[in-house]
């Protein structure tokens, strides 16, 4: 299989700030990317340099088989990108949005003005078409701003962060959308800092932390390098939570994990079903009141802890990361 | 004879895309992509206009009320009569009134590069001056408008220009290129600058001395010694005068050469630094 994005030790450096430090990844054709990172990571300089936007300092990446800063031009033909601020004209309506882009890319004012509506009917717009983008919704703002990196039918797509701030509603909509476009044999590369979305859309995964890639695969692939599977206890009152740690440190073979407010405590363990029945007669014994016990595989969320020592939703760097 | 006659007169004209459709079923061919890309940022231009229409407000109320303002406030004081000084006013006070609402393409700049739009554009397969040639064709329109309500204006109040409907064409039609030419420095501007307010601010930091002192009002050569020499080599004075003799229907082909020099400089040199300014962001 080709691959239809490959970057190589990307660097981009503001100041002393080093947003790319050596970034490389390979998308092969057809497949979604997810590149999975905390604010400042890097993940929108990725974008930035692979959609020509802006030139690394070092390294190289080939799109769809152009060089990104050699062949920018020829290169543009074959892409779309959608951002995390919608790139959309506020006082234009919905309709005049797409149809600007058709007739950017050469469609003729017809054929812009029916794809335009093609689109609005996929993305449910209909109704919204001929009202100014101002009115709308977020997340209807995303979806004009979705359909038009759609207008010229890109081989390869570039979302950045395309569901940060919308509703959970909103947000399932876009997936479904998404889902379908890359059913059709799109490559897409796509940010996010949630870990569910990337779990959800993704076939592999890169983990991007301080400008790099630290881990790579499926997301089955990166939870197993976490190790085996977690038991999860819920219990009803704080003080046990010490008491349980310390009487089933023999089963853990990782740090485990407490959260005071949900009074949980994760363990991951070797032998899932057999540590789960020991951890169980412990409570039983010891006459520890359980709320909700189970089994459970590590999530992204473990993986990103395990990787980077941090968690995925916390602000780790001062970094900004769009530089305008 | 007659048939003939007839039938020329019920022709129907079709419309370009009713033609376009008949002539070529399917895909048409791309045209050159730097003047379709300029113009379909033209559109998005006007279509703005069309959706917000105060944002007229400028190219409308504002030079009438610039044009009542100055003709009756200086016009017994400088020329005996209103009537009279409008005869000299009248194509000053369009000069100004254009060239100071060429400060807003900046601002309509920055703007854009704040919401974002600008991404998309760098990412399309266009030739890459488009969106800055398709606001100034947007701005052509606003620059054309507030030329012809202040000639309406004028000539409701008395004005009349002894160039005919020629001259002042004429003379309108230098102005608005000039204008054109100038709305370069101002995207470069709003390229260069932090927030629209600092855009607007240099802006009328240069447009306000270099419209005011200039031949607008008075005859420089009223002005004393040092002032004169400024006003003198201020192209908006050049501007004035070879406007002023247009539509007056005098000769002043130094004036217009000037005119047409310093406004190919502009395009020549802040063209280039806004590209440059443009491809580097």
């Amino acid at each position: 299989m080709t691959n239809a994005i490959v970057a190589e030790g990307l660097v981009k450096k503001y100041g002393t700030v080093k947003a790319l430090d050596g970034l490389s990844l390979a998308v092969p054709e057809g497949t979604v990317l997810g590149l999975l990172g905390p604010n400042g990571a890097g993940k929108t300089t990725t974008v930035r340099v692979l959609t020509t936007l802006l030139r690394p300092d070092a390294g190289r990446a080939v799109v769809a088989g152009y060089d990104v800063v050699r062949d920018a031009k020829r290169l543009r033909s074959h892409i779309g990108a959608s951002g995390q601020y919608a790139a959309v004209d506020d006082h234009l309506t919905g309709a005049e949005n797409l149809e600007m882009v058709g007739r950017l890319y050469h469609l003729g004012t017809r054929r812009s003005k029916q794809r335009a509506r093609e689109l609005l009917e996929r993305f449910d717009l209909t109704e919204a078409a001929d009202r100014p983008v101002r009115g709308y919704s977020g997340g209807m703002r995303r979806r004009i701003d979705l359909a038009g990196a759609l207008v010229a039918d890109p081989p390869v797509l570039f979302l950045d962060e395309p569901t940060t701030g919308l509703d959970p509603r909103a947000r399932a909509s876009l997936w479904d959308i998404i889902g379908e476009l890359v059913q059709g044999g799109t490559t897409v590369l796509l940010t996010t800092q949630y870990l569910e979305e990337a779990d959800r859309l993704a076939d592999r995964i890169a983990v991007v932390d301080h400008g790099r890639v630290i881990a790579q695969g499926t997301a089955d692939e990166l939870k197993d390098q976490v190790g085996g599977d977690r038991v999860e206890l819920t219990l009803t009152s704080a003080a046990d939570l010490e008491t349980v740690r310390r009487g089933l440190a023999a089963l853990a073979t990782g740090e485990p994990q407490i959260d005071r407010t949900a009074l949980r405590i994760t363990i991951p363990v070797a032998n899932g079903a057999a540590s789960l029945t020991t951890a169980l007669g412990y409570l039983a014994a010891e006459r520890v009141a359980v709320r909700d016990a189970g089994l459970r595989r590590p999530t992204l969320d473990d993986v990103f802890l395990a990787l980077t020592g941090h968690e995925a939703d916390e602000n780790t760097t001062t970094t900004k990361e769009k530089v305008a | 004879m007659s048939s003939t006659a007839t039938e020329t007169g019920t022709t129907f004209a079709p419309a370009a895309d009713t033609l376009g459709a008949v002539l070529m079923p399917g895909a048409r061919p791309p045209r050159p992509s730097a003047w379709s890309a300029s113009v379909t940022f033209g559109w998005r231009a006007m279509l703005k206009i069309k959706h917000v229409p105060d944002q007229l407000f400028d190219v409308t109320a504002f030079p009438i009320m610039m044009t009542l303002m100055f003709t009756y406030l200086f016009g017994g004081a400088l020329a005996g009569s209103t009537t009279e000084y409008l005869q000299f006013l009248l194509p000053g006070i369009m000069v100004m009134s254009v060239v100071q609402i060429t400060m807003y393409t900046g601002v309509a700049v920055k703007t854009d590069i704040e919401k974002g739009v600008f991404d998309r554009f760098r990412t399309l397969p266009i030739w890459r001056p488009a969106p800055m040639v398709g606001y100034l064709l947007g701005d052509l329109f606003r620059y054309a408008m507030a030329s012809v309500v202040i000639l309406i204006v004028g000539l409701v109040l008395g004005f009349r220009p002894g160039g005919g409907p020629v001259g002042v064409l004429a003379g309108m039609a230098l102005l608005v290129g000039f204008s054109f030419a100038l709305s370069w420095v101002w995207t470069m501007f709003g390229l260069l600058l932090r927030s629209e307010k600092s855009v607007m601010g240099i802006s009328m930091l240069v447009l306000f001395p270099l419209t005011f002192l200039s031949s607008v009002f008075v005859d420089p050569r009223t002005m004393p010694g040092w002032l004169e020499a400024f006003v003198n080599v201020n192209p908006i004075t050049q501007l004035v005068d070879a406007v002023r003799a247009l539509m007056a229907g005098t000769t002043a082909t130094g004036e217009i050469a000037w005119v047409l020099a310093s406004g190919a400089v502009f395009i020549v040199v802040f063209g280039t630094l806004t590209m440059r300014l443009y491809n580097r962001k």
